[in-house]
């Protein structure tokens, strides 16, 4: 589909970018409102991509592939903390036998 | 349009019609291997055997076991077909037919990123048998399928390495561009055909597509339904019929892939001779012929070779293959650049892309001289 | 047109994933939600990067989140519940940011868009490895120093103690 009609079609970059913030404000209400641990990540997971979607409407908007660039590092820093992210919480889960959030406070003392 | 969708109908025909006799000839080749004849009952050289399996098949009372989780169950086969069925449509089937003075591709969807498609559609086939194991709410299925996705996700990385380098020699991730670039047999000195540029790509290729399909000596999530419990246990009926049929299909379309990237395709030896609608039948037709012999060497290797135990197959996808396709990469890349003379020329005067296109041709002696040496 | 139906689909599924009481029914609907995302990029033409969002995000990651799911063997009676002030306050806040950005978005002043006859090919991937190799070479290398420690931290983690088996 080219481009100039994607953006002369009624759809402008307010409607992209409205959309990415909408992407991005569930994310924050899942992390807020879920208790388990790996459905958290997981809504980090969905903040990140929210960004994605909006650094891509910009690089097409502005005719660049800057913003396409930057999508592939932010991906890249995603993959490796999602691992990381799940490998910590493999070793908790060892300890502690439960995923929920409110009971890693048990690590004190 | 029209034209799509009737190749699109008859692409979806001819694959489920091929996947099925696969499974009488899976039954052929195994009873010549070992000495005997396979099914002959249900027709003339059990012909209509296919048929009398699918109505077993239909026949068979179709449950979902108690406290299994519904949707999910159902949709465990349901992605396996999908992602098998999914990747024949970047394949292209033979050079481009003239009918009712329209050129028609044949091929369905020639995308530019037509390699990264297949191997992102192989990365979604993963999902099928995950959910299925995990839907079927028995330990036993859950391990079995674990060790399956775990096995396909780690042949994976060397599969991708390996498509690397052919699309680092060709300069295009579309398929009919790979194709295209072996035409004919005898190219500027050397074969064109990229198994004689690249034959170590092809080995490992070869290899990981056999544990993409979960087959041949890779067969443990298969085998463990026979010892304890595989990821189709809990299936009966046509959902297991669908699983069935999805490596089937799977193993027609790796065999598709394989010669369309590593033996030219629809590109025969004196093919310059032919032209217009002749050529296009008779390209087909050799892929074709193509696509059946790998479906053979496929099923000579599952009758030939014992099972690899778990760790053993682990052992040779993460420690074996991926280091000696990133060495494969890395030779692959210091020929390429030594060729279009990144070392010697100033950077204004080197093109990137196209140089790398045309002078592909050097390489194969310097290749060979690796591989001569790799053998020692 | 097909905006609206991807844009309404793509918040029904990320919906899906933080309403669902199941988690592996979450993880699914998150597949699903990346396979709408990957569809946006491709009505702008970001041929590369939505099939490398395929391929990474929902045929790696997504697989990983589904064994360590699987492997911690959660199902729906273990779901731990909230209380009913949390949930509140949830609402709240990410109501509240909501309404704050929608609000700015509205207001701003955008520089006017910069479509020539080339700029369809921007996603492509001549093009971008093309600029990953000139302008953005450093980052590219330092993410696979970044990799490499990601990497080595998974592994590190994750291995069993040994002293407790001998």
């Amino acid at each position: 589909m080219l481009l100039a009609t994607l953006f002369e079609s009624g759809v402008d970059i307010k409607h992209y970018m409205i959309l990415a913030t909408a992407l991005f404000v569930i994310g924050v209400f899942g992390v807020l409102y879920r208790k388990n641990a790996i459905i958290l990540l997981m809504c980090i997971e969905l903040m990140l991509n929210a960004v994605n979607l909006l650094l891509v409407a910009f690089s097409t908007y502005f005719g660049q592939a800057d913003g396409q660039l930057f999508v592939f590092f932010i991906m890249v820093v995603a993959a490796a903390e999602a691992t990381v992210g799940l490998s910590i919480l493999v070793l908790v889960y060892r300890n502690l036998r439960t995923t929920d959030i409110r009971l890693f406070n048990k690590l004190k003392n | 349009m029209l034209s799509k969708i009737i190749l699109i109908v008859v692409l979806f025909a001819i694959t489920l019609g091929i996947a099925a006799y696969l499974t009488l000839v899976e039954r052929k080749v195994a009873a010549w291997l070992q000495d005997r004849i396979g099914p002959d009952r249900a027709g003339p050289w059990g012909i209509l055997q296919p048929l009398a399996d699918a109505g077993k098949m239909f026949f068979k009372e179709d449950f979902i076991p108690t406290n299994a989780d519904k949707w999910l169950f159902i949709l465990g086969p349901g992605i396996a077909m999908f992602t098998a069925l999914l990747t024949g449509s970047v394949i292209p089937w033979g050079p481009d037919l003239e009918l009712f003075g329209t050129k028609i591709p044949l091929q369905v969807a020639d995308v530019n990123i037509g390699i990264l498609f297949i191997m992102g559609i192989v990365s979604i086939g993963v999902y099928g048998i995950m959910i299925g194991g995990w839907a079927s709410n028995n330990k036993y299925s859950l391990y079995g399928a674990i060790r399956a996705s775990s096995q396909m996700i780690s042949y994976e990385l060397a599969m991708g390495i390996s498509v690397i380098t052919i699309v680092m020699m060709t300069g295009s991730l579309s398929i009919r561009d790979i194709v295209d670039q072996q035409h004919g047999f005898w190219q500027d000195g050397w074969f064109s055909w990229n198994v004689f540029k690249q034959p170590l790509a092809f080995l490992i290729f070869l290899v990981t597509a056999l544990a993409e399909c979960n087959r041949a000596p890779f067969d443990l999530p298969e085998c463990e339904s026979e010892l304890i419990g595989g990821y189709h246990t809990e299936y009966g009926s046509m959902k297991l019929g669908f699983y069935l049929f999805a490596e089937y299909v799977n193993m027609f379309i790796s065999s598709a892939v394989i010669s369309a990237l590593f033996f030219g395709g629809y590109n025969f030896p004196g093919m310059d001779a032919f032209s217009g609608n002749t050529l296009a039948i008779l390209g087909t037709l050799v892929f074709f012929g193509k696509t059946f012999f790998f479906i053979f060497v496929f099923m000579w290797i599952r009758w030939t070779l014992p099972r690899f135990r778990y760790d053993q197959l682990m052992h040779l996808g993460w420690k074996k293959l991926i280091p000696i396709s990133m060495i494969n990469l890395l030779v692959t890349g210091v020929v390429i650049a030594l060729t279009s003379g990144w070392f010697t020329k100033s950077p204004k005067s080197i093109e990137t892309v196209p140089a790398a296109k045309k002078e592909v041709v050097r390489e194969p002696k310097q290749l060979s001289m690796y591989n001569a040496k790799h053998e020692q | 047109m097909i905006f609206w139906l991807l844009g309404g689909l793509t918040i029904g599924t990320a919906l899906m994933v933080v309403l669902s009481k199941h988690p592996v029914r979450s993880v699914l609907f998150l597949v699903l939600t990346f396979f709408m995302i990957t569809a946006n990029y491709v009505l702008m033409n970001a041929q590369f990067i939505a099939i490398v969002n395929i391929i990474v995000y929902a045929g790696a990651i997504m697989v990983l989140f589904l064994f360590v799911l699987m492997l911690l063997n959660l199902n729906k009676t273990n779901e731990p519940k909230g209380s009913i002030l949390m949930t509140f306050g949830a609402v709240i806040a990410a109501g509240g940011l909501l309404t704050v950005l929608v609000a700015a978005i509205r207001d701003a002043v955008l520089a006017p868009t910069m479509i020539d006859a080339n700029s369809e090919n921007a996603g492509l991937v001549e093009n971008l490895g093309e600029l990953l190799f000139t302008k953005y070479v450093l980052p590219f290398e330092v993410s696979s120093i970044l990799f490499i420690a990601a990497m080595v931290g998974a592994v590190l983690l994750a291995k069993r103690d040994k002293q407790t088996q001998e």
